[in-house]
Parts: structure tokens; C-alpha cells; sequence
């Protein structure tokens, strides 16, 4: 089967969950049989054997970043030293993409288009409409789930919702996200299939030697709990709740130092609000980090935190597993729908987290069960899984083609 | 004569309400729950099954009575459920007083608090045998002679305690294991034991009432009284005794009354009553019938809960040893405070439920196998369960005056920074 991939990003130049999970799912697929054109915006070395990666523009991923689905501070300036001047905002870089897109499909006919978040959507429509090529929208995240409470911007909104109509079938990253889509923009239930993310243990040589975080080492000596939280800050994020729950539980259990790990506009609340809580001395704030860095806060902490107020799977939970950490993940996470051996909370329940951050800093038994628990869990969760499930659909939405003629 | 033992065991746990660890030292009441619809509020849920079971099958049993007069049987009643029918359902408990008297029930002896304490302390767990025998008396005016333990837990120390302490039998789960080539339907006599008398569960007759009835996967459904009569005659020719032990929400709550269940007991109450070759025994009359066929010796625990028939579903995990450690650590003090409404606090924390809402097997093999709770999930329960375990190791601080600062009041609160 030949698959057309919409991308927006692959690793090493991504900058969240997106990149990681287009990536796996793109290799599990390969596995089965699949055979894969994956678009990304920029242009970089990408080298996989298992599918070939084409770049619709000539821009520099390092100026991709600029506008990467996250930032909506996209400084234009940057856009003017790109390589590629004509381009100056994420939207005329799309144009490109579409038109790449056109370009590619006047030259060949794949079988299905897989398009990953609004960031795609308009060139998948553009196959559907223009080529009559069917549309597999896959959504990792809405508008509502990056825009909180507001809705987010209006124009992403209407894209991600033509995306969604035009598609011939929708998978969604989880439980939660199905629901966002059904109840926010009206597209019938039985059209989207829920496929969770999965986690493939990476098979590299990474061991922990207690290198990089020493002063923490020396906490965990004196009998410290260290709980950690990894992602960007904001207010999807729910950390300002973690935040107070942090202060209620450390207000019982002193011995605890809480590590934020990541950047983002909520930084300096967030450094504001653990002065004014009192706990400046048990919250440490590792900045951005990647690599090496970011697996060794996963190793040196007992306690992994997913405070989010609405995260449509959250895949650092299942890497904080992976290294052994007890996970606590409030009940508007997707990833939490897969998960049983961990402790869920509402986002905004902060005595609820506390409760629970004291009873694992002072319950050995707790601490014991969560991390014997999900280590059995986790490793089940496999990407091949979510392959099969992404092929299950190609198939039913090639039927239905079948069917119409 | 082919004779049907029903035993029927009578019990709601007072589950404990959503106790946040910023109550501890605030709140002493850990069993209101507020919240009308919250799984944990215990007035609902005792109100429900009021109405979906203890009413209809006591008024059904009373009919059976009335009109088939050999019809009789036995019944165990924890201190827990007597305590919320006092308050939320007293008819029930006139029903019960009604049958006992009128020599159609025989109240079966347990633990008040439907504990597990015979496996952690023997003094306190004779002190709730002795509570519930009391309770028994003063409510329906009869002394219990037979007894049976926690979730049908048993073995040979178990059997020899009884004994001693002056009951003519005792209750078990009849499984092969246990029982070797011997059938269930006989009498037998724990290994080491002078006069007691053991009567083990059908359990492949009582199941089918319990748990296949409403099962329409089952190549047997719909079953109809005549087709489990045949069943009960053909297992009688191994021995007179059909012991059928299950649970009385069985009717009703676990069981609903739409599948028929209330009929088919009625049905098989007055077919059986009115054939001549059989009958109805109470399990001290069983207990009287014969001698002891063969001696039966259980080294180890026995229950009647799942297929390993262990106490694993209550003390299986680590979480439910460190709860029940840290409950039973308070003893001494409790015992020497001697504070009555302490003391009643520390006993309801014993019931088996709260342990079993802790439970995590199968939890991790992907299977839909899941064990009722009223909570989220088993780390909740732990959760409230250690949170409500500070108040009262607080409560006995406060108390003996010895409070050591170890777990200071709050000092933020979640209105503070905004």
C-alpha cells in the first residue's frame, strides 16, 4: 500500500511528542508493509531505510523551529535570514507545502494520504478534493487542547475543522481527544477511531552514572523523594496546580524537591509562585534540556507528575516508566486512559495530589506496587499495535472507496 | 431425605468517605460521605440494596414460610449491616427477629466487624466473636452455636479455636483440595478437634445459583427449577447434605430481580417442600444429623474467593499488608486509651472490604478482570485508607498527650496564591 505521510516534524528536529510519534508509527507501518512518502516542511539529512523522507521547501529545520505547532510567537525576523526569503510566517510556508503536495500528486498516485494535525490538513484536502485520493486525518492534538480555555486561534480552528470533515476517517491519540472532536466540532463518533500512542523502549546503550544532577544525588542521600515533571510551560500544563499541591504536600512531608523540567511562557510565574509558596528551596528549574539530560531527571527522580489540564496523550509519561518512576496523571490525560497502576487525579484537585505525593514519599508499599505495576504495563504498549489499528482503517476507508464506485 | 442447607451471609462494609490528607487532624468522621452519589455514600448504597434486595427476598422468604412450613434456613448478619439497618432500614432487622423466633432461621456466629483479625490478633479477634454474639442475643434473643469466619477463611488453628471456644460447627468452602475424594454433602471433623462439626459449600450448586443463573452464555440458561431439583437429587446420592452457601444480595442486588431469580426461588422452595423424601436443616440441625463421616485437615488458609480460593484478593499485595500492619500497630494504645468511640473508629478500619478495595490482581495482565470498589482505583483506596490511619494515630496522640509534632497542620492552603 502506498501511503502519502503529511508531516510537520521527525526527530532529531522536532521539538515535541508529534515528531516522535510520526516517526514510530511511520516505522511500524513500514514493518507491515507500507509503503511511505513522509513530507516535512524543511529540508534536512533524514536517513531512514524505511521510508523516504521529501521536503517540500528548501528552509532550515533550525529555522522551522520558529514556527513549530507550538509557538505563536513567531519572530519574522527570522524568517527573513531564512534561506528561503519569500517565506516570512508558518502560513506561507503551508502554502509551499501545499504546493508541494500538488506537485508531488501530478507525478504520483499513492493509495491514501495520512495527514498529522492542522499543521497538514490543507494539503490532505487538497488530495482529497483536487485528486480524490482518501483522507486519513490523524489528530495528536486540537486547538482546544493548545488554546485552553480561550478555543485558541479561530484560524487553526477552521482548518483542523475542514481537515476533519473532508476526511474519509479520523484516529485520534485518545479517549479524550475523540470526545473534544465529537463535542466541539460536531463530527460523528463512529468516524474516528482512537488510537493510542505507543512506546518502544529505545535500544540504545544510555545507562544512568549520577553524573549530571549531583546536588540532587545528594538529596536523594539525605532522604529526599524527588518528583519531577517534564514539558513545556504552559497553561495546558496545569503546573501553577502542581505548584500549590507541591507547597501542600512539602507543608507535610518536608522532605521533598520538586524538579520542573522544560521552558515556556509560564516560567517566571512559575519561579515567582514557588518564592511566594515558600519552597524556592525544594523546586529546581533544569531549563530546556534534551538527550542524555532529560532520560538522567527520569532516573533520578522516584515520582513523575503529569499535571495537565488537557493533554491529548502525553508521551513523557510513558518514558518517565520506562525509567522506573511511580506516575501520577491527572484524569484529563490520555495517556492515563491506557494506564492502570498509576494514581489519577483532577487537574485542578491539588489536595489530591498532595494526598498522593505524601503517601508515596512515606508508603513503601505504594511506591513499590506503582513502579512494579507500570513496568509491566508500559512495555505492552507497542507502536506495532497502533500500526495494526491505522491499517484496520486504511483498509476500511479503501472499502468504503471501493464501495462508492 | 435429601436435605438443602441455605446459608445466606447478610453484610455492608461502612466504606470509608474520600478522606483527604489535609482532613487529618480536622475531621473525625470518616464514614459520611457528603456527596449523595459518590460511590462511597454509605446511606445510598444501603438504601439501594434495601430496595432491590433485603426487601423483596426477606418479603419472598416470608411467603415461603407462610405457605411452605418446612421451609427454614440460616443466616449470617455482620455488625456493620445491623448497625446502618438500625438507623436506615429497622424493618429488616423486625423481618429477621420475626423468622428467628419463629424457629425458621438460625443466626450464623462471625466477627461484628467482618474482619480479617483472626490472622493478625487473636485476642481482638475473640473479643469481636463475643461482640457480635452479644449483639445477636440482645437483637433477636438467640444464641449462635455455629460460626464461620471472614470471607469463609479457614484452617486447622481456626477450627481448633472454635472448637475450644464451644461451638458445635463450622463453615468452609468445600473444595477438592480440601476435601480429597470426600463429597461436600457429608459432616465432617477438623483434624485435632474433640466435638466441633464441619460443614463444607456445594460450591458447584450454590455457583450455579450465584454466579450462572443470569448468565445467558451458559449452555445450561435458562435454568428452571425443575432442571437444579435434578441437579440437587443427583448430588444427594453422595451424601444428604446440599449445602448452599452464597450471599443473600445474591437476590436482587447481584442477581436482578428481571432474570427471574425471586421465582426460581420460590419455585424450588415449594417443589422441594412438598416433595416427601426431602427437606430443609438449619446448619446446626445439619450439624446434628450425623456423625462426623471423615477427618479434614487444612493446613493452610482456605476461602471461598476466587479460583485459588486464598486470601490473596485481601492480602495480596504490599499495599494491604502496610495498611493492615499500620492498623494493627495501633492496638495498644487503642486498647489502653480504652476510648470508646476510638475504639469503634479502629474496628470498622477492620472490616475486609476496605483491604479488598486495595486489590491489584490481574490488574497488570491487560485482562478485564476487576474486583467492585467504590473507588477510582485500588492506590485511591490505599490512599483515603492511610490518610484516615494518621487522624487516628493523631486522635491517640492528642489523647496519651505524646503528640510529637510529627505531622504538623497545614500551613498553606490552596486559596493563599492565586
Amino acid at each position: 500500500m502506498k501511503i502519502l505521510m503529511l508531516g510537520w516534524e521527525l526527530p532529531p528536529h522536532n521539538s515535541g511528542g508529534l515528531g516522535v510519534a510520526c516517526l514510530n508509527l511511520s516505522k511500524a507501518l513500514a514493518k507491515m508493509g507500507a509503503d511511505i512518502d513522509f513530507v516535512v516542511p524543511y529540508e534536512a539529512e533524514h536517513h531512514f531505510d524505511y521510508m523516504n523522507v521529501l521536503s517540500a521547501t528548501h528552509i532550515d529545520p533550525l529555522f522551522r523551529y520558529g514556527c513549530s505547532a507550538y509557538d505563536t510567537n513567531v519572530e519574522e525576523k527570522r524568517f527573513k535570514e531564512a534561506n528561503c526569503p519569500e517565506m516570512y510566517s508558518i502560513r506561507d510556508i503551508q502554502k509551499n507545502y501545499i504546493r508541494f503536495v500538488e506537485q508531488y500528486l501530478m507525478h504520483f498516485k499513492p493509495d491514501l494520504v495520512h495527514a498529522h494535525d492542522w499543521l497538514t490538513y490543507e494539503a490532505g484536502i487538497l488530495a482529497k478534493k483536487n485528486f480524490g485520493i482518501p483522507l486519513v486525518a490523524h489528530v495528536h492534538a486540537t486547538e482546544f487542547d493548545r488554546g485552553g480555555a480561550s478555543g485558541g486561534n479561530p484560524l487553526i480552528r477552521q482548518i483542523e475543522y475542514e481537515g476533519l470533515l473532508w476526511a474519509d476517517k479520523i484516529i485520534a491519540v485518545s479517549q479524550a481527544t475523540k470526545n473534544i472532536i465529537v463535542e466541539k466540532y460536531g463530527i460523528p463518533a463512529d468516524k474516528i477511531e482512537v488510537a493510542y500512542n505507543g512506546f518502544d523502549a529505545p535500544d540504545d546503550d544510555y545507562h544512568y552514572d549520577g553524573s549530571s544532577y549531583q546536588y540532587i544525588e545528594g538529596l536523594k542521600k539525605q532522604g529526599y523523594t524527588v518528583v519531577s515533571t517534564v514539558g513545556r510551560f504552559t497553561l495546558q500544563k496545569g503546573l501553577a496546580h502542581m505548584m500549590r499541591a507541591a507547597a501542600r504536600a512539602i507543608s507535610i512531608h518536608p522532605k521533598m524537591v520538586f524538579l520542573f523540567a522544560g521552558d515556556g511562557e509560564q516560567r517566571e510565574e512559575l519561579m515567582r509562585m514557588s518564592a511566594e509558596l515558600g519552597i524556592s528551596n525544594n523546586v529546581i528549574f533544569t531549563g530546556f534540556i534534551r538527550g542524555k539530560q532529560l532520560r538522567d531527571i527520569y532516573s533520578i527522580s522516584d515520582v513523575f507528575v503529569m499535571s495537565s489540564v488537557s493533554e491529548p496523550f502525553g508521551l513523557t509519561a510513558l518514558e518517565a516508566a520506562h525509567h522506573g518512576n511511580a506516575l501520577i496523571i491527572t484524569k484529563q490525560s490520555g495517556v492515563g486512559e491506557v494506564l492502570r497502576s498509576i494514581v489519577r487525579y483532577d487537574f485542578w484537585d491539588e489536595d489530591k495530589l498532595a494526598g498522593a505525593l505524601v503517601n508515596i514519599a512515606e508508603s513503601p508499599a505504594l511506591t513499590e506496587i506503582l513502579k512494579d505495576g507500570i513496568r509491566k504495563e508500559y512495555a505492552r504498549i507497542s507502536w506495532d499495535d497502533v500500526a495494526a489499528k491505522c491499517i484496520q482503517v486504511y483498509n476500511e476507508v479503501e472499502q468504503n472507496k471501493r464501495n462508492r464506485f | 431425605m435429601n436435605s438443602i442447607v441455605l446459608y445466606l451471609h447478610m453484610h455492608q462494609p461502612l466504606r470509608l468517605k474520600h478522606y483527604s490528607i489535609f482532613s487529618v487532624g480536622q475531621d473525625h468522621d470518616y464514614w459520611t460521605e457528603k456527596d449523595w452519589y459518590a460511590g462511597t455514600n454509605n446511606e445510598r448504597i444501603f438504601k439501594k440494596v434495601v430496595e432491590k434486595s433485603y426487601r423483596p427476598m426477606l418479603a419472598k422468604i416470608k411467603k415461603c414460610i407462610t405457605l411452605y412450613p418446612g421451609f427454614k434456613f440460616s443466616l449470617s448478619i455482620t455488625g456493620t449491616f445491623i448497625e446502618q439497618a438500625e438507623k436506615w432500614a429497622p424493618d429488616i432487622l423486625d423481618t429477621l427477629r420475626e423468622f428467628a423466633q419463629s424457629g425458621h432461621l438460625e443466626i450464623v456466629a462471625e466477627t461484628y466487624y467482618h474482619s480479617l483479625a483472626f490472622f493478625f490478633d487473636k485476642e481482638e479477634f475473640e473479643a469481636q466473636v463475643r461482640m457480635h454474639q452479644d449483639k445477636i442475643k440482645e437483637l433477636f434473643g438467640v444464641t449462635t452455636k455455629v460460626f464461620r469466619n471472614t470471607e469463609f477463611s479457614y484452617n486447622n488453628d481456626l477450627a481448633a479455636w472454635a472448637d475450644d471456644y464451644g461451638f458445635k460447627g463450622i463453615l468452609a468452602e468445600g473444595w477438592e483440595k480440601v476435601l480429597g475424594e470426600n463429597p461436600t454433602n457429608l459432616v465432617y471433623r477438623p483434624e485435632g478437634c474433640k466435638n466441633i462439626k464441619l460443614l463444607v459449600k456445594n460450591y458447584h450448586l450454590s455457583d450455579d445459583i450465584a454466579f450462572r443463573f443470569p448468565d445467558k452464555n451458559w449452555s445450561e440458561w435458562p435454568l428452571s427449577s425443575d432442571k437444579y431439583i435434578g441437579w440437587l437429587k443427583k448430588s444427594a446420592e453422595s451424601g444428604p447434605l446440599i449445602n448452599l452457601f452464597m450471599d443473600f444480595e445474591t437476590f436482587g442486588e447481584n442477581i436482578w430481580a428481571d432474570t427471574g431469580i425471586f421465582n426460581f426461588f420460590e419455585q424450588l422452595v415449594s417443589k422441594w417442600d412438598r416433595d416427601p423424601d426431602c427437606n430443609f436443616l438449619t446448619v446446626s440441625e445439619a450439624c446434628d444429623s450425623m456423625e462426623p463421616k471423615a477427618e479434614i485437615s487444612v493446613p493452610w488458609t482456605v476461602t471461598w474467593a476466587d479460583t485459588e480460593r486464598d486470601l490473596t484478593a485481601w492480602l495480596g499485595n504490599s499495599m494491604q499488608h502496610e495498611a493492615m500492619k499500620n492498623l494493627y500497630d495501633l492496638k495498644k494504645d487503642i486498647m489502653a486509651l480504652g476510648d470508646e468511640k476510638l475504639t469503634r473508629d479502629w474496628r470498622l478500619l477492620q472490616t475486609s472490604d476496605h483491604t479488598y478495595y486495595m486489590c491489584t490482581k490481574f490488574f497488570n495482565d491487560g485482562s478485564v478482570h476487576s474486583y467492585f470498589s467504590p473507588y477510582d482505583s485500588p492506590f485511591d483506596a490505599f490512599l483515603y485508607y492511610m490518610n484516615t490511619l494518621r487522624d487516628v494515630r493523631l486522635r491517640i496522640d492528642e489523647k496519651t498527650g505524646k503528640n510529637d509534632g510529627q505531622l504538623p497542620k497545614p500551613r498553606v492552603t490552596s486559596m493563599e496564591v492565586r
